[in-house]
């Protein structure tokens, strides 16, 4: 059954494994250690990463087509989350119901690896489609922040978040060796999680200097840097595993994700603060909702599926 | 008709309201385990009582009962068949008045101990607005007063799927439980109680505008 996956990928599935049992033993020790504080939340949080780890695992492993199902109800969960939190116009109903149509159709592009397509079919076909929609519909009320708002949304939430599942299509046409794009999907994903531990942790244990004050307070310049930095190691450490990347593109590639990765949060918590709310739902336990465990993937998956196909697959 | 009863929601609502909709549920330990009980409820669309269904799980499905408009769902014989016994709804003649025998239905599933779910709003009305209560529940209540009322709020179901809709839209659905209360002798303190438990509820949410 696991035939298509190579030991590298397994190897790397081994270490996930590896480091959620030792973050679930160290809070386990933390908790017995110092009872009279409370690590429910964070013991929440860790709970949810091995629920979360284990349904990418399984989709990811178990057939290419279930992978693609997958990251599209991502993306449909991410957009449902985003049009339920934004103020919306009654009279513009049917303009969402043909935006939640983008999904299986831009997924179908992806699946038959027409990537002209896949490219243009959410910032052209979609973008002009919407307002013809609106035109017919003829109420020119609340016009432009229908079209504004739901047009980012897929923008975001779609067409970034799709980016993930083109990698799994990726035609390797460098000479190399043949790369999986399961290997780059799994890379991009532990690479971004892992950058938001990182900047976490970093900025919990040494953060004095924030970063934007006004939109996320929690964010200092020595978790942004640590994190970069961590990613970066990371990024080095596991390319020869599970991508065709020379050093030099690591390194590049680790301070991208941790940059962008980081932008990408903060462009949500933007959003959020504009609505008045903390946490974009309350799907996953102890993360808030799917937009807050995504934020950063919608930057660094189309950043870093550009980069690599520029200098690996054209 | 249980084994059917039980596909139909198992097989085709359960799914639905949670993967397609999705539903966020504020204390589901709130909710009565066992009969007699009934759930209150605000109204704005057919997918609140699918909704409300999804709340129990597996076979405990037959003991809830929505209480449903005669004049709808009873309108022809093959949706009426599919109502009685599958949806399993009690039927209510909305246009009868106060008669004698108008509640007997609820009663009889009363008084075997079933969870029957009323909208006290009387029709799903304007979308995310919530009407003025109609006094049914109170004389309904007088000849049960021991049966414990539980106040549900729901959010979302009338943007995704309105009075007159035929176009279904994905909304996250937002489920807020309050805690059981009884009947009060005075129908005023009664619809007061009532009423202030619903808005309290509602008043949780911090819901974008619809309009």
């Amino acid at each position: 059954m696991l035939s298509h996956i190579s030991s590298e990928i397994k190897i790397v599935l081994l270490g996930i494994l590896c480091l959620l049992i030792l973050s679930s033993l160290i809070s386990f020790i933390l908790t017995k250690l110092k009872p009279d504080k409370d690590f429910s939340e964070i013991n929440l949080r860790i709970k949810s990463w091995w629920l979360m780890a284990s349904v990418f695992t399984i989709a990811i492993v178990i057939h290419h087509t279930v992978s693609l199902i997958f990251l599209a109800f991502i993306c449909y969960l991410a957009f449902k989350e985003y049009l339920s939190l934004i103020p919306t116009n009654r009279a513009h109903r049917a303009i969402l119901f043909w935006a939640y149509l983008a999904i299986p159709i831009q997924f179908y592009w992806i699946y038959i690896g027409w990537y002209g397509m896949f490219i243009i079919f959410i910032p052209v076909y979609m973008f002009l489609f919407l307002p013809i929609q609106s035109i017919l519909i003829g109420e020119n009320k609340g016009f432009l922040r229908t079209m504004g708002s739901v047009h980012w949304g897929l923008m975001i939430m779609v067409f970034g978040l799709s980016h993930l599942a083109y990698l799994l299509v990726l035609p390797g046409t460098t000479g190399i060796e043949a790369v999986s794009g399961s290997g780059l999907l799994l890379y991009i994903v532990i690479l971004t999680q892992c950058n938001d531990v990182a900047q976490f942790i970093w900025g919990k244990s040494f953060g004095k200097h924030k970063v934007v004050p006004k939109v996320s307070p929690n964010k200092t310049w020595e978790g942004l840097i640590g994190g970069i930095l961590t990613t970066m190691v990371l990024a080095w450490f596991l390319a020869p595993l599970l991508t065709p990347l020379e050093t030099w593109s690591t390194l590049f590639t680790g301070f991208l994700i941790g940059l962008t990765g980081f932008i990408g949060d903060v462009n949500l918590s933007s959003l959020k603060r504009d609505l008045g709310i903390k946490d974009s739902g309350n799907t996953i336990p102890g993360h808030g909702g799917i937009l807050d465990r995504v934020d950063s993937l919608t930057y660094t998956a189309p950043l870093f599926f550009h980069f690599i196909r520029y200098f690996y697959f054209v | 008709m249980n084994i059917l009863r039980w596909l139909f929601y198992a097989l085709i609502i359960r799914p639905f309201i949670l993967i397609v909709l999705g539903l966020n549920v504020r204390r589901p330990e709130n909710l009565p385990k066992d009969g007699p009980a009934i759930i209150v409820a605000n109204h704005n669309s057919h997918l609140d009582t699918m909704v409300l269904m999804t709340l129990f799980k597996g076979w405990d499905i037959h003991k809830v009962r929505p209480i449903a408009a005669a004049d709808y769902f009873l309108k022809n014989k093959l949706f009426a068949w599919f109502s009685l016994n599958v949806i399993h709804i009690i039927p209510l003649d909305r246009k009868a008045g106060v008669k004698e025998n108008l509640f007997d239905g609820i009663y009889e599933a009363l008084d075997q101990n079933d969870i029957v779910i009323l909208f006290p709003e009387g029709s799903r009305g304007e979308p995310e607005k919530i009407t003025r209560f109609k006094s049914g529940i109170y004389y309904l209540l007088r000849e049960r007063p021991d049966v414990p009322v539980y106040p549900v709020f729901m959010h979302g179901l009338g943007k995704a799927l309105p009075k007159g809709a035929k176009l279904f839209v994905p909304f996250f659905c937002d489920v807020f439980i309050g805690n059981g209360f009884y009947y009060k002798a005075d129908k005023k303190q009664f619809m007061n109680t009532l009423e202030n438990r619903m808005t309290e509820l509602a008043d949780e949410g911090d819901f974008p505008p619809w309009e």
